[in-house]
């Protein structure tokens, strides 16, 4: 039980075998956070560092509750608090770190590619925590364990996700992950928000949300990145949440045993309506325990990679 | 200094010897007058070749290239004569720039033609002193790198320019669509890149073939990438349009998949596109669309390369491997012939450019070089003479390597062998 490359960089690198090995293992976890004694020691004498380059509320805790559940030393560093706002470059920075010994560095940086670009540089196995508008694996993975929980199988699922594609590393990781396991994945969003040739990662464009949702088994909101915007990509919030939000009604045209995911945070009345946010299909709070499980199983798979060589 | 080059094949001519006297090749001479007699065993002699687009960095960015640096990278790439754009800084801009360059590269191992900027500092408002800058030597104006955006600047360059005989050299891209760092397909949305549409060049394009069909003049359209700027290209010349235009080795060889690993050597303006717009540059060079090949040399530091791979630096360095790679997939294929490859690397710039530059004939500059055609060599980045190492084409096998380039009766560079 172990990952063959040294970093999680995305869902491209991974295999559906590994996949699958991370949700079985996260699945354990996720026994070890609902016990009373949230400790184990896969992670004891490890050092673990987060280095993020932008914000975030639940990707980072998330992180930073996964390694303490497993006894690693820690430590946690922000751009703002850091050499990094002395303009000290990116590789200069992680080569630092993997100088003091560090196992794993948990990456979020706005370029894509960021990570990929110092991964084979240093010793230390890196875990992209969000990498730009290229990827986000642990949050593809966990939105796959809180499915994988539901269905016995990927296989011929219709999952629908809907919104802001263009700059969305989760809709990334997402189709490039289910698509691996044999689901069929529709997106739909303002053509605005559309990337170019999207198609060629096996999704369905759909032509409009009602199309998109219509017999999915899991649906899944996705954030409008207002601070990712460059430029308008739509005219108002109010015409937003008219033609793009996913309504009570739209979910009607979901099975009828489908459930609502959204990755967070989440702006209310724009892509969801808050009674869809809190309804009896909305699962969005359990993505968020599974978050942690998922980390922890990425944790301890890449250390009993390290610690098998 | 007389030299005599024997046992040659001379391009173009059944001449089996060259003469040379000083500067200029001459007529036969006895080899016991001669200072040098070298022995080509049978190889051919080139002219040296011209590349018009070349950013040589010097002033402002000697840490990057300068003048000499770049002058031996263009010789071991067997040119004699390039063109230096004028985004250095200050930025070539005025008469004293040109001078400085022009004396700077008094000694240096290629003719520097300066190529002078058509706005005051690359700007949007004033037209560079172009008859000012004449007089000092610039062969042509250039935004390169810095498009001219507005179409009314861009008319007034144009028609200023005219009235000097000035060629306008332009670098499409429309800015507000090329906001990105790779070209827009599903390589930069598998990959989470933000993309720059071909339109982006092809409008471009497409309003400076306008502007010099309406005004009469001529325009030459710099690294041509796209498939909709050939076709807009060659429909333009069909109707008698003074267009000329030009395309880098890398968009006849490479495409945006090799951006798939966020290699930051493969991330230029234009960017690499697609296998379709790869074939239709290939076409364009086939059928006369396209007349140059140049480099578009762009020596950039490790440290503005080895960076997040939207912040990296745009451009690659060229000199050194363009001859090469233009034998090996253009000519060795079978789809472009040898001459045309000269023309496209040496007659045609120094046509459009009336830099008189290809001649072999007695009384002309001896200006040469000689390629090995027939092995096999590795290009390797650490040999090369350029003070950058940014090239995507390390470890290439590759036919044609340079082995002599004389420019002016001195060698300029010689394959220790």
């Amino acid at each position: 039980m172990a990952l063959k490359n040294k970093d999680l960089l995305g869902m491209k690198q991974l295999t559906s075998e590994e996949i699958m090995e991370i949700l079985d293992t996260a699945k354990t976890m996720k026994m070890v956070i609902s016990s009373g004694n949230k400790k184990t020691s896969h992670l004891q004498g490890k050092a673990v560092i987060t280095l993020f380059y932008e914000n975030t509320t639940r990707t980072r805790t998330s992180f930073e509750m996964a390694s303490n559940y497993m006894g690693s030393s820690s430590a946690n560093i922000s751009s703002s608090g850091s050499s990094v706002a002395k303009g000290e470059s990116l590789l200069d920075t992680v080569r630092t770190l993997d100088a003091m010994g560090t196992d794993i560095i948990i990456m979020r940086h706005n370029q894509s590619g960021a990570p990929h670009s110092i991964a084979n540089k240093i010793n230390a196995s890196v875990v992209n925590a969000g990498d730009g508008m290229n990827e986000h694996p642990t949050q593809a993975l966990l939105d796959m364990l809180t499915m994988y929980e539901r269905f016995d199988t990927f296989e011929g699922k219709n999952i629908a996700i809907c919104g802001d594609c263009y700059h969305s590393r989760v809709v990334r990781s997402n189709a490039i992950g289910l698509a691996k396991l044999g689901a069929n994945v529709s997106v739909y969003g303002p053509r605005t928000m559309m990337p170019v040739g999207i198609e060629n990662m096996g999704v369905r464009v759909a032509d409009s949300v009602a199309d998109c949702v219509k017999d999915a088994d899991a649906v899944m909101g996705l954030r409008v990145q207002l601070e990712r915007q460059n430029s308008a990509l739509f005219p108002s919030v109010a015409e937003y949440s008219k033609f793009y939000a996913i309504t009570p009604e739209i979910l009607q045209l979901a099975k009828p045993d489908a459930f609502l995911m959204h990755p967070g945070p989440c702006n209310h009345g724009v892509e969801l309506p808050t009674a869809v946010y809190d309804c009896d299909q909305s699962v969005i709070n359990e993505q968020v325990t599974n978050g942690v499980a998922v980390r922890m199983a990425v944790l301890y798979l890449l250390m009993a990679r390290r610690n098998n060589l | 200094m007389k030299t005599i080059i024997k046992n040659c094949k001379v391009f173009n001519s059944d001449k089996t010897e060259l003469y040379i006297d000083g500067e200029k090749f001459a007529a036969a001479f006895p080899e016991n007058e001669a200072d040098e007699v070298i022995d080509l065993e049978g190889k051919m002699v080139f002219p040296g070749l011209v590349d018009m687009h070349v950013h040589l960095r010097e002033p402002g960015y000697e840490y990057r290239e300068t003048i000499a640096t770049g002058c031996a990278a263009a010789a071991k790439g067997g040119f004699t004569a390039v063109c230096s754009m004028p985004n250095t800084f200050p930025v070539c801009d005025n008469a004293a720039v040109v001078n400085g360059i022009i004396k700077k590269a008094e000694n240096a191992k290629c003719r520097v033609y300066p190529v002078g900027a058509a706005t005051k500092g690359l700007g949007v408002k004033e037209i560079a002193e172009i008859g000012l800058m004449k007089e000092a030597g610039i062969v042509a104006v250039s935004n390169d790198g810095k498009p001219i955006a507005n179409a009314g600047i861009m008319r007034k360059v144009l028609e200023y320019a005219s009235d000097f005989d000035m060629p306008v050299l332009n670098h499409c891209e429309d800015d507000f669509l090329s906001e990105g760092a790779m070209n827009e397909g599903p390589v930069s949305t598998f990959i989470g890149i933000r993309g720059i549409p071909t339109a982006a060049e092809d409008i471009m394009i497409s309003r400076d073939l306008i502007l010099s069909e309406y005004l009469d003049v001529p325009v030459h359209i710099q690294h041509v990438s796209t498939k909709g700027g050939v076709r807009m290209i060659r429909d333009a010349k069909a109707r008698g349009v003074k267009v000329t235009a030009e395309t880098c080795p890398h968009y006849f060889t490479l495409t945006d998949d090799s951006c798939e690993n966020y290699d930051t050597n493969f991330k230029m303006h234009p960017p690499l596109r697609t296998e379709e717009h790869k074939q239709a540059v290939i076409e364009g060079i086939v059928d006369g669309t396209i007349d140059c090949i140049v480099t578009d040399h762009a020596p950039h530091h490790q440290d503005e390369k080895e960076l997040e791979f939207s912040l990296a630096n745009n451009g690659i360095v060229g000199l050194e491997s363009s001859f090469a790679l233009g034998y090996t997939y253009l000519v060795k294929p079978g789809i472009i012939s040898i001459e045309r490859l000269i023309d496209l690397m040496c007659y045609n710039p120094s046509n459009i450019l009336r830099l008189g530059r290809g001649g072999l004939e007695i009384g002309d500059d001896a200006d040469l070089t000689v390629f090995d055609l027939d092995n096999e060599f590795t290009f390797d980045k650490n040999k090369m003479l350029s003070k950058s190492r940014n090239t995507p084409f390390d470890g290439w096998k590759l036919y044609g390597e340079t082995v002599l380039t004389m420019m002016g009766g001195k060698k300029t560079y010689e394959k220790l062998c």
